[in-house]
């Protein structure tokens, strides 16, 4: 049994738009789930505690890191909508000529970059 | 279902029967993230302002609070499936894997308790969390 070839393992790969936006689905699903479910109920738990405690929450999240990670959650919600709604998509059979589904690999990404912008720029603007 | 190799061991037992149920559950409450969170992500465009009076004030409503305790049940669950994969995937042994399986189940269902709790308290408490908000 020693020394078997192993199925070739991630260095050996080129890497392609469809294994990108794969892996984004599960670290941005992952990242919401773990920080973002986190945050979520802390919101809601300040909300539920009153202005003074609320206040806590407020200023943490308008400080560099707070920002960081509202910035990065709105990001990683962007990019597994996009791919989230991709996957819908291929769930129906539908998406897999090799030129679209390559177009749509690399369109999901961008496009929720966009989206963030967008989402920023609105707050931010108010 | 033989004793020998690892694929001798599984030949022959066909599926497990559970996996496309929690295909479609993955699936349903997808779709159910999609349309709450857009309403959540539309609803933190849209208020004029992020300060506790009003947030307070908006999810207190009958409307926002049902929302958004709909969104805690279905992105907890729709999360709670997704690790659950995550665990299976890279977590081999069965012992190990058991007990984190179990820690997911305590967190997901005990954060969002937590969550739902303090939406209702927010909705029935009227404005006297804070006297000034
Ligand atoms: C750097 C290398 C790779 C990494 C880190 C990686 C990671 C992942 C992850 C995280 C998933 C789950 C995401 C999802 O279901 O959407 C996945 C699914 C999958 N990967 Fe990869 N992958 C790699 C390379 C490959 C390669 C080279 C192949 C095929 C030759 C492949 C075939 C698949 C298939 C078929 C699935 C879907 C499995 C299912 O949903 O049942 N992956 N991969
Ligand atoms: C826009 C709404 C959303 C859509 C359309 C969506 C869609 C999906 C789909 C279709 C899958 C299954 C992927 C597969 O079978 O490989 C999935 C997996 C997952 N989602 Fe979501 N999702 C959404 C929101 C969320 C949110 C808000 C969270 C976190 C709180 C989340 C966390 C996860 C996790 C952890 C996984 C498992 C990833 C994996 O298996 O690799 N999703 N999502």
């Amino acid at each position: 049994m020693a020394n078997r070839p192993l199925s070739p393992h991630l260095q050996i790969w080129k890497w392609g738009p469809a294994m990108l936006v794969s892996i984004l689905h599960r670290i941005t699903g992952d990242g919401m789930a773990l920080v973002g479910l986190f945050v979520l109920v802390w919101w809601l738990g300040a909300l539920a505690s009153g202005p003074e405690y609320y206040a806590t929450f407020s200023e943490f999240m308008v400080t560099p890191m707070g920002y960081v990670v509202l910035v990065g959650l709105s990001w990683a919600f962007f990019t597994h909508l996009m791919s989230g709604l991709r996957h819908f998509v291929l769930d129906i059979g539908a998406g897999y000529e090799l030129n679209s589904n390559r177009f749509w690999s690399v369109a999901s990404p961008l496009i929720a970059i966009v989206l963030t912008a967008g989402f920023w720029a609105f707050i931010l603007q108010r | 279902m033989g004793n020998g190799t690892s694929i001798g061991k599984v030949r022959g037992l066909g599926s497990a029967h559970e996996g496309a149920h929690h295909w479609l559950l993955q699936r349903f409450t997808a779709i159910g993230n999609l349309v709450l969170m857009m309403w959540l992500v539309g609803s933190i465009v849209w208020l004029p302002d992020l300060g506790y009076a009003t947030v307070s004030e908006w999810l207190a409503g009958p409307v926002p609070a049902t929302a958004m305790v709909l969104l805690i049940v279905s992105s907890f669950w729709h999360a709670r499936l997704g690790l659950q994969v995550l665990v299976e995937d890279y977590v081999h042994n069965a012992g190990t894997k058991f007990g984190v399986i179990a820690l997911l189940n305590l967190a997901t269902i005990g954060g969002g308790a937590f969550a739902v709790f303090s939406v209702v308290r927010l909705a029935l408490s009227s404005g006297t969390l804070g006297g000034a908000a």
